[in-house]
Parts: C-alpha cells; sequence; structure tokens
C-alpha cells in the first residue's frame, strides 16, 4: 500500500476527483502554477489545464461568492482559503449563500461546493495562522464540517465531500500536514511514513461523512478528539497509562452521535480535547449532548482541554496549546472523580 | 500646539433637499436623447470613459427615437414592452394592497422602475441567468412568468414552490433563468460573476446577468465582483440600477456625489456605461450591446441605469419622512410607461383609447390571479406549508439531529 502525507492525500483525493468528473475545478490564492502554500494542488494545474486548477485574486469573498455561482451552474467547486484565519472575508458567502441556498430556493439552486482551509497552530503562526474556527461552522445550519487526522482519512473524507451535494467545510490541520504531532513540540518531528494511517490507496475511496472512528479501545474513560488532538490524546494515554477509549470524531456536522454515546455508557467518563478556545466551542455541544443521552451513566464531571479563551499568542505558542501534559492531568482528574 | 494648519472637518454627503423643499436635480446633467455615440462591442474600455459620465437616451420629448442607439424593434416587441411593464405596475398595485389587508408581512413595488428589468429580459436568451434583486419582478412579468406563482409566494401559501421559507418577493425561478434572491445585498453580483466563468471553462454559450442597487455597491462583494469579472473576463452583464435612493440614504451615501457609478469600472478596466433606465428603447439597445458583448466572448460590461424609485423602499418603508413628496414628479427623466406610450401613439400604433383598455385588461388579468392565489391561502389565513416542511432541505438528506428536531416538535 503507497504511503501518503497528508498533503499528498488531500492533493491525491482532488487529482483522483478532477479525473473522473469533469465539473470538479479547484482554485485559491497560489493553488495554480505554484500549488499552493502547503504544495496541497502541486501538479494539478499541470495536468488539467488553467481552467480546472487556477490563481485567484486575494479575495475570500470572491472565492467563496464565485464558487457559490459556479456550483449553481452546475460545477463542483473546490476552494482553498490560504488559511483559516483568512476565512472571514468569505464567511458571508457561506453562512447567508451557500449555507442555505437550497432551502430558500426550495432545491431549485444548491451549492455543492468544499472549501479547504488549513487551520490549527503549532507552526508558530500567531494569531493569523493558527486559528481553528471550527464552531463558526457547526453552528450554521446547511453546512457540514469535517475535519481529518491521518493522511488515509483525509483522502477519503475529502473525496466523499467532493461528492456531497450539500456545501463542505473542509478544515486541515497544518500542523500534520507533513507528520503526526503528538504535542511534544521539543521531540524530532516524526514523518507520516511511519504511521499505518499514512497507507492510502490508489485511486478512488471514500470515508463516509458523518461516521466516527475508535482510534483506540479502553474503558476506563472516553476521549473525544478530531484533528491533531487526536494524536494528542494517543500521546496522553500512554503516557499515563490510563486506558482511555479515543474517538475522532472526523465528521462534527453531522456528528456521530451513536458512537460517541456508546463509549460513554461503557466508559461513564468524558474528556473533550479541542485546539479552538474554550467559550462555546464545539466541546461546548459535545458535552451537552454527551449530558443529555449519557447523564445516569456519567461517574464524573464532564471535562474540556481545550485552547484558551485568548488569541492564539506567539512566543506562548506552547503554553496555548493543550499538549499531551494537559490532557493527562483531566485524564487523571476525571479518573479521580465520582 | 500652534499650526500652520486649519481645522480639518468631515464631509458627510446628503440629498440637495428634504421634505419641505423644492426638488431639486439641477445637479444632474443630461444630454439630449440620440447625444451618445454607440462604440463598436469590441470597444476598448479605455475608449469609452466618457460614457460613464454620459446618458444614453433614444427617446426624446416628443416620444420620437433617435441616434444610435435606436434598436431594431418592431411595434408589435414595443406594444409587448409596453404591456409588461404596466402588468409588472398593475401588479405592484394590487401586491401592495394585499399587504395592507394583511394578506402578507411584506412587500417591495419597483414603480418608476419597470423599463429596467422588462427591457433587459428582452435581450437575454433560454439559459441565460440573471441573479436579480428584490427590485427585479419584471424580469419574469416580461417573460409572461405565471402571476399566481409570484402571488402564492408573496402570501407564503399552501401552494408556494418555496414552502414559506423565504420572506416574500425573494422569488426563485431557475426555467426562468431568475437565481433565487437572497435578501443579503450585493452578495449575488459576485455569484453571477461565478456562474459566468463555469460557462466560460464548460465552453457554454450563455451568458449571466449580476444586479444590484446603487446603495450596495457600497459592499465589498461589488468590488470582488469587479475584480473577478476583471481578471478572468467572462460573459456577465454587471447591472447596476441607481434609483438614487438606498432606503433613506441618498445615491451620494454610497458614493455618487465623487463619482458615477459606471465610472467605478474604469479602475478595473470594464467597459461601462451609463444609460436611461426609464427609456424602455434605451434599455434594450444598451442591454443588447452589453449581451452581445459577453456572447462573443468579450468579456463583462457594467451598466449604470438611471432611474429613480417612485414607491416607498418597501412596505415598511415612508419617504415622506426623508424626501419631498413631489420629488418623483420632478425626476427629469419621466415614466417609463408614459414615453413608451407616447412613442407608440407617435408612431401611429397606439392611442388613448386603446391603453385604457389595456390597462383594465391588465387590471382585470391581476384581479383573477390575486383571486387564484388568494384560494391557496394568504399568510394568515387559508392552507400553509406545513411545519414538517420547515425541517426539509436544509441538507439534501434530513440528517439525524434534524430528524430527531422534527420529531421532539411533533411533525
Amino acid at each position: 500500500m503507497p504511503r501518503r502525507t497528508m498533503v499528498e492525500a488531500i492533493r491525491d483525493a482532488m487529482d483522483v476527483m478532477m479525473a473522473r468528473d469533469d465539473r470538479v475545478v479547484v482554485f485559491g490564492e497560489d493553488v495554480g502554477y505554484f500549488g499552493g502554500v502547503f504544495r496541497c494542488t502541486e501538479g494539478l494545474q499541470r495536468k488539467y489545464g488553467p481552467t480546472r486548477c487556477f490563481d485567484t485574486p486575494i479575495s475570500e469573498s470572491g472565492i467563496v461568492g464565485v464558487a457559490v455561482g459556479m456550483a449553481a451552474y452546475g460545477l463542483r467547486p473546490v476552494a482553498e482559503i490560504q488559511f483559516a484565519d483568512y476565512m472571514y472575508p468569505g464567511y458571508d458567502q457561506i453562512v447567508s449563500e451557500a449555507a442555505r441556498l437550497r432551502y430558500r430556493s426550495a432545491g431549485e439552486f444548491t451549492a455543492p461546493i468544499v472549501v479547504r482551509m488549513p487551520c490549527g497552530g503549532g507552526i508558530f503562526g500567531g494569531q493569523t495562522h493558527s486559528q481553528s474556527p471550527e464552531a463558526l461552522f457547526t453552528h450554521v445550519c446547511g453546512l457540514k464540517t469535517v475535519i481529518p487526522s491521518n493522511p488515509y482519512d483525509a483522502k477519503g473524507l475529502l473525496i466523499a465531500a467532493i461528492e456531497e451535494d450539500d456545501p463542505v467545510i473542509f478544515l486541515e490541520p497544518k500542523r500534520i500536514y507533513n507528520g503526526p504531532f503528538d504535542g511534544h513540540h521539543d521531540r524530532p518531528v516524526v514523518p507520516w511514513s511511519r504511521h499505518p494511517l499514512s497507507e492510502t490507496p490508489d485511486g478512488y475511496y471514500t470515508v463516509p461523512l458523518g461516521q466516527a472512528a475508535l482510534r483506540r479501545e479502553g474503558s476506563a474513560v472516553t476521549v473525544l478528539a478530531y484533528g491533531t488532538m487526536v494524536h494528542v490524546a494517543e500521546a496522553a494515554a500512554a503516557e499515563t497509562g490510563v486506558d482511555a477509549e479515543i474517538i475522532d470524531l472526523r465528521t462534527l456536522v453531522p456528528l456521530d452521535v451513536d458512537a460517541i454515546e456508546r463509549s460513554v455508557r461503557k466508559t461513564g467518563r468524558c474528556v473533550i480535547l479541542h485546539e479552538a478556545t474554550r467559550t462555546s466551542g464545539f466541546g461546548a455541544e459535545l458535552s451537552a449532548q454527551v449530558q443529555e443521552r449519557c447523564f445516569y451513566h456519567l461517574e464524573a464531571p464532564i471535562a474540556r482541554v481545550t485552547g484558551w479563551d485568548t488569541p492564539y499568542p506567539h512566543a506562548q505558542e506552547w503554553d496555548y496549546f493543550p499538549g499531551p501534559d494537559r490532557v493527562a492531568r483531566a485524564l487523571q482528574s476525571v479518573l479521580e472523580g465520582g | 500646539m500652534t499650526t500652520e494648519w486649519q481645522s480639518l472637518s468631515l464631509h458627510v454627503p446628503g440629498p440637495p433637499v428634504r421634505p419641505g423643499d423644492r426638488p431639486d436635480f439641477s445637479q444632474m446633467q443630461i444630454p439630449r436623447a440620440g447625444e451618445v455615440r454607440r462604440p463598436p462591442v469590441d470597444v476598448a474600455a479605455s475608449d469609452i470613459h466618457d460614457l460613464a459620465y454620459s446618458v444614453v437616451r433614444v427617446l426624446n420629448r416628443q416620444g420620437e427615437a433617435v441616434g444610435p442607439w435606436v434598436p431594431a424593434l418592431d411595434v408589435d416587441a414595443l406594444k409587448l414592452g409596453l404591456r409588461a411593464m404596466m402588468k409588472t405596475r398593475a401588479f405592484d398595485v394590487r401586491m401592495m394592497m394585499a399587504q395592507r389587508q394583511g394578506k402578507t408581512s411584506f412587500y417591495m413595488q419597483c414603480t418608476g422602475e419597470e423599463a429596467i428589468a422588462c427591457g433587459f429580459q428582452t435581450a437575454l436568451g433560454t439559459g441565460d441567468m440573471n441573479f436579480p434583486t428584490y427590485r427585479q419582478q419584471g424580469l419574469l412579468i416580461a417573460q409572461d412568468w405565471p402571476l399566481v406563482d409570484l402571488m402564492n409566494q408573496i402570501f407564503s401559501n399552501q401552494a408556494d414552490r418555496l414552502r414559506g421559507r423565504q420572506l416574500p418577493v425573494l422569488y426563485s425561478a431557475r426555467e426562468a433563468g431568475f437565481f433565487s434572491v437572497s435578501g443579503n445585498l450585493g452578495t449575488q453580483y459576485v455569484q453571477a460573476v461565478g456562474w459566468a466563468m463555469a460557462s466560460a471553462i464548460r465552453g457554454d454559450t450563455r451568458v449571466a446577468a449580476g444586479w444590484i442597487g446603487e446603495g450596495s455597491t457600497a459592499e465589498s462583494d461589488f468590488h470582488s465582483a469587479l475584480v473577478f469579472a476583471s481578471v478572468y473576463r467572462p460573459p456577465v452583464i454587471l447591472n447596476v440600477v441607481n434609483n438614487q435612493w438606498a432606503i433613506s440614504s441618498n445615491q451620494a451615501v454610497a458614493g455618487g456625489e465623487s463619482a458615477t457609478f459606471a465610472a467605478r469600472a474604469h479602475g478595473y478596466g470594464i467597459p461601462s456605461l451609463r444609460a436611461d433606465g426609464n427609456d424602455y428603447l434605451a434599455v434594450r439597445a444598451v442591454a443588447d450591446w452589453a449581451v452581445e458583448r459577453a456572447r462573443r466572448n468579450l468579456g463583462p460590461t457594467l451598466i449604470e441605469w438611471v432611474t429613480y424609485r417612485v414607491g416607498p423602499h418597501s412596505s415598511s418603508d415612508d419617504p415622506s419622512r426623508y424626501r419631498p413628496k413631489e420629488e418623483s414628479d420632478a425626476w427629469p427623466l419621466g415614466d417609463p410607461i408614459e414615453r413608451l406610450k407616447k412613442h407608440l401613439i407617435v408612431l401611429g400604433a397606439w392611442s388613448e383609447e386603446r391603453h385604457t383598455q389595456l390597462q383594465a385588461e391588465i387590471e382585470d388579468e391581476v384581479l383573477a390571479a390575486a383571486r387564484e392565489a388568494e384560494r391557496h391561502g394568504t399568510l394568515h389565513d387559508g392552507p400553509r406549508p406545513s411545519a414538517a416542511d420547515m425541517f426539509r432541505g436544509v441538507y439534501k438528506d434530513m440528517p439525524r439531529h434534524l430528524r430527531e428536531q422534527r420529531q421532539e416538535m411533533g411533525v
């Protein structure tokens, strides 16, 4: 089985879909000739020509706006926002237009677009290259929100997203583009080639939206995580010896509540992880869901380990990032509780 | 602190007059009909900068069609145009009345602006796509789109194709080349550019038309649309309807004092024209010119239609609070229906009697349509879309959380 990095897997997903479906077009800032600042579209313009993969002006409202118009025409646009942090000028087009077009036109017009955007920190990007805005999308009805944690899922989920008939926000944790990252920033970088989930079949396959994956089976506590934090959770479980059951949500909307419910009913404890700020973060929704569905099975209060409610700092990056030590403390404290 | 400079002061623009004052359009420079040249469709944008500061006009005060922009329209086509405008106006009158009678929550007229949508639509072909604002009902009425269908939407009744989900007048009619109206201002301008880019990517022959009001040109989406149109040169006509008023804000508040809206295209290298929006013949001629440019792959055109919003912004607005009541009578470009009527009379193809007769026929048609629509219900009376409909169409397939919420509601 070929091994791919996240970048290669994401690029391969677009390549596979551009070859299968000539309605698929890929565009964004620097994605054409140059292949994107993270190289996710490298070679696609050369292979498919400049009307299938092209550079756009620096205008997120324009990028998403033309994508909506192209989708209404019948194309399958895959738009890249260079950093999730730059998404805000395009947010109105996502929220007021793409997300609601099917509903408001009673299905006459739809917006099957994928908006890809690198998210998260860990690269010393400061406040404008590190944000995790997933909750700003999960709060919007009409959108699906996906965030993969490994190359296998990234390729399968992106292909599924391109085939979706509804708009999909595809968040790509940039710190794990070129290797898994468990939060130990002081240790040498690990390449994807040593990770089993870098094995990605060639050609077409999908990972269906709305299905979580069990990353580690355990009985003591359920850990709900996505993106980079899945790797942090695995490290924390290994280092503490806590028998944690780690669920990688993969898709935030629609959410796999069955997987969550099954696990928490079994373990009776739940720790929720995300890199984004805490207040009104997606963890709040997860916590509410767990409480509503599993209250009588809980042995301890639900814990959240998240980024602090501050802008993403530069020098203090590792004080901000919810690394394995903070996760380990939460695991232990939830086990002591009840 | 001592300084050689005088204190700064901020310029806050406004209209020349307010309620109680005499209407004043003396700042408007209006050339005589027939005076503006008609450039070839492949003209360079830089060669027609002056046309963004002029006004293309065809019908003169005597009702004659004069000059290089006279479109090749026969008398029957002109009569259809007159009929479409009269029907649009009668429809507006009836629906405004229905709103006052409590049959719906909200309505928006286009009184005084009928020539723009009605005339523009006739320049398009099957499969072309408009991205309209809420004041382009004429695009549909000019195609004889069933009035009952529009009224069902306005009444949010059981026969509403949009299932009661959308504010009145925010229609969607794909078959008629009428994109779903958002209600957010300016957002659809850039979508029209995207649709046109897709048509070009696919090697199609269809063109798109974006619509925006002069007030909403202040939105960043207007700039995004012009940038993308400038960069990729897609087959799109970018219409700016300058009806002088954005609710209570005069066009000066959107920047109309410093430059015309047509002139905004200059920085983007997009050919632009300014035209008399109350002159059905000028509308058709200028629309034809721009559509031909798009169709011949010559790229985008921006058109500023100079007109006047005779009615309130919406049924919720009272313009007498911010502009003189007599202002619409003083509007120097006249009324589009009266002007085309006069032209047809000058041609010997129309008369006051036939006009009165047509008006009565149209009113009967509109009334009959209203009665039929009311049989399907009105907003507060009679059958309406089900509560279960509320949960449908958020996604193609209803996800579990919405199914659960629908069950929670018990529908």
